[in-house]
């Protein structure tokens, strides 16, 4: 079945559902052919991925919040259930305001029919603008190809009428795909039934405007988004926002430059002129 | 106000990046002070001017080769100014990385015409006289100012790129780095002048003077700029990105800023070979645009 044309396509990642098993990252890496990074210990939790960057288009972040008991034996934490081990599976965001777009200065990054941002390999030159912009350190550089990379919410499995990999793969269903105004309502509801069982920090991420005007891959979360390493909305501004400013320092120095090279070489010619007059009359 | 949060991953723009500030700046700068030297110093001040229009050009050649060498694909430079998609122009406003090639492109044309004007002028391109001639006057005036407005963007604009993104350092500090970057250029430009001045005769010694003159204005303007630009990251609570291990490029960057004053003040110049000053004032310039390049990515 196809999916709609310039119809929103995106995620909803249901954090509080999320058990770490990381089939999204090798779901991902084996319909998208990534080879991956050599394995490390982070020594962070079961988190051996890293980041997300060119080979890791996924990446389940584990997040320990288990309350100190130095001393003391340790209890079963009375917030568990979500609340005291956080994983979340990370992507892309696909930004309805995108900062790596808008810095793009090949146009190698799109937006798709389906409302995903796309970075088209055989236009991008590998300047790398957009990785100073992604706010979330979603695009790395491909050093064998040299270009950016980051997921595409598999857009050759969308154009096919497919379910991304990741979602297809998630086996507790904490990634859900769809067209976004109807996981909207999904969310909407899951958040309603976590508030009611008490969880009080659960929160949507990404569902309205206030973070780059919303996100096509948006996100319950159960605790603040910086403790999952993203940008709060006080936070999420685009790269444009420095644009002006910086132009106008930018122009104020060049006036004040000018200015004071005038003053300076004027200041000189004046003082040659009255040494070459004080010579002449005597 | 909070302090900034910041989640982004480095781009990894590192040494071509560098040189490429560095000498852009340069010959941004220098254009600008080929064009006040050759319209508002005085006529003595030619020969500086000319010194001024080659340096500028020279200090551009580089520039494109660093830039494409630290391309991921360095063969697809062009689309920075052709759409690979569509085939039309690629040209963004609100991308100062757009802006900038566009720039840099129409600069060279600038720079190289007044290269050959002044390079005919001294002797190397007798054939190129025509352009000298044609360089002089009102149409003269009208080309070097229109080169100028050009050769400050190519001076400043590097900062505004670095300020157009998300990454600390760059984003807080976005209101200063565009003018510091371009009051740095100017001191760097004068002290280079000033160096390549006193290696030739045909220089007047109150050109030098002038020029001098000129550089404290611009190191000046600089410190200023350096100061609002540690405000701005300091409110950002970023600051301690730039201090730590880069306090030694702070100390370049200081000697550099004190050295015309130091000279001109204590006489150290009769002690110190008179290039001491200018080079310093030069790794000064370099030191600044390593520090910031480098600390946010670190």
């Amino acid at each position: 079945m196809a999916f709609q044309e310039n119809r929103a396509l995106g995620f909803f990642t249901d954090t509080s559902i999320c058990i770490g098993c990381k089939a999204c990252e090798v779901a991902c890496k084996e319909w998208n052919q990534l080879e991956g990074n050599a394995p490390k210990f982070t020594a962070d939790s079961f988190d051996n991925t890293g980041q997300l960057d060119a080979q890791n288009w996924r990446h389940v972040q584990f997040i320990e919040q288990i309350p100190d008991n130095s001393g003391m034996v340790v209890t079963p934490t009375p917030i568990a259930g979500g609340q005291a081990w956080l994983m979340m599976s990370d992507v892309c965001k696909h930004c309805k305001n995108a900062s790596c777009l808008e810095v793009c200065p090949t146009n190698a990054i799109v937006r798709t029919e389906f409302d995903t941002v796309f970075i088209q390999k055989d236009v991008c030159n590998g300047c790398r603008n957009c990785i100073s912009a992604c706010p979330d350190g979603v695009i790395g550089f491909n050093e064998q190809q040299g270009v950016a990379q980051k997921c595409t919410l598999c857009y050759d499995r969308l154009q096919g009428g497919l379910t991304p990999a990741c979602a297809k793969a998630c086996p507790t269903e904490s990634i859900k795909f769809g067209y976004v105004d109807e996981l909207h309502t999904v969310a909407d509801s899951r958040l309603a039934a976590l508030q009611k069982q008490g969880y009080a920090k659960a929160q949507l991420y990404g569902r309205d405007a206030k973070v780059y005007g919303g996100l096509n891959a948006f996100f319950l979360l159960m605790d603040k988004p910086e403790v999952y390493k993203l940008p709060n909305a006080d936070n999420a501004m685009l790269p444009s926002r420095n644009n002006l400013p910086g132009y106008i320092g930018g122009v104020a120095t060049a006036v004040v430059g000018l200015v004071a090279g005038l003053l300076a070489f004027r200041n000189g010619r004046m003082n040659g002129n009255n040494a070459n007059n004080s010579t002449n009359a005597h | 106000m909070p302090p900034a949060e910041h989640f982004v991953a480095p781009p990894q723009w590192e040494w071509w990046i560098l040189a490429y500030f560095f000498f852009g700046g340069i010959a941004g700068g220098s254009y600008a002070l080929g064009t006040l030297l050759r319209f508002a110093g005085d006529p003595r001040d030619e020969s500086a001017a000319r010194i001024a229009f080659i340096a500028s050009f020279i200090a551009l050649i580089p520039c494109p080769i660093f830039l494409t060498l630290d391309l991921g694909q360095p063969l697809r430079f062009w689309h920075m100014l052709v759409d690979a998609s569509d085939g039309g122009l690629a040209f963004k406003y609100w991308s100062p990385m757009s802006v900038g090639s566009w720039a840099l492109l129409v600069f060279g044309l600038f720079s190289l015409v007044s290269f050959v004007g002044a390079a005919a002028e001294v002797g190397w391109l007798r054939a190129a006289s025509p352009v000298a001639r044609a360089l002089r006057g009102g149409a003269g005036l009208v080309w070097n100012a229109i080169g100028t407005a050009f050769g400050l963007f190519i001076g400043g604009y590097t900062g505004v790129l670095l300020a157009v993104s998300n990454q600390p350092v760059w984003s807080d500090g976005g209101l200063a780095l565009g003018g510091m970057f371009l009051a740095s250029a100017l001191s760097g430009s004068a002290a280079l002048l000033l160096l390549l001045a006193r290696s030739r005769r045909d220089v007047d010694a109150d050109t030098a003077v002038r020029l001098e003159a000129a550089d404290r204005y611009f190191v000046i303007l600089e410190a200023v700029l350096i100061a609002l630009f540690l405000v701005t990251v300091g409110i950002a609570g970023t600051i301690d990105r730039v201090l730590g291990i880069w306090l030694v490029l702070w100390l370049v960057v200081l000697a550099g800023l004190a050295a015309p004053f130091a000279m001109a003040r204590w006489d150290m110049a009769r002690r110190w070979p008179p290039v001491a000053a200018p080079i310093l004032a030069l790794l000064g310039v370099l030191a600044l645009r390593a520090l910031v390049i480098f600390s946010a990515q670190t």
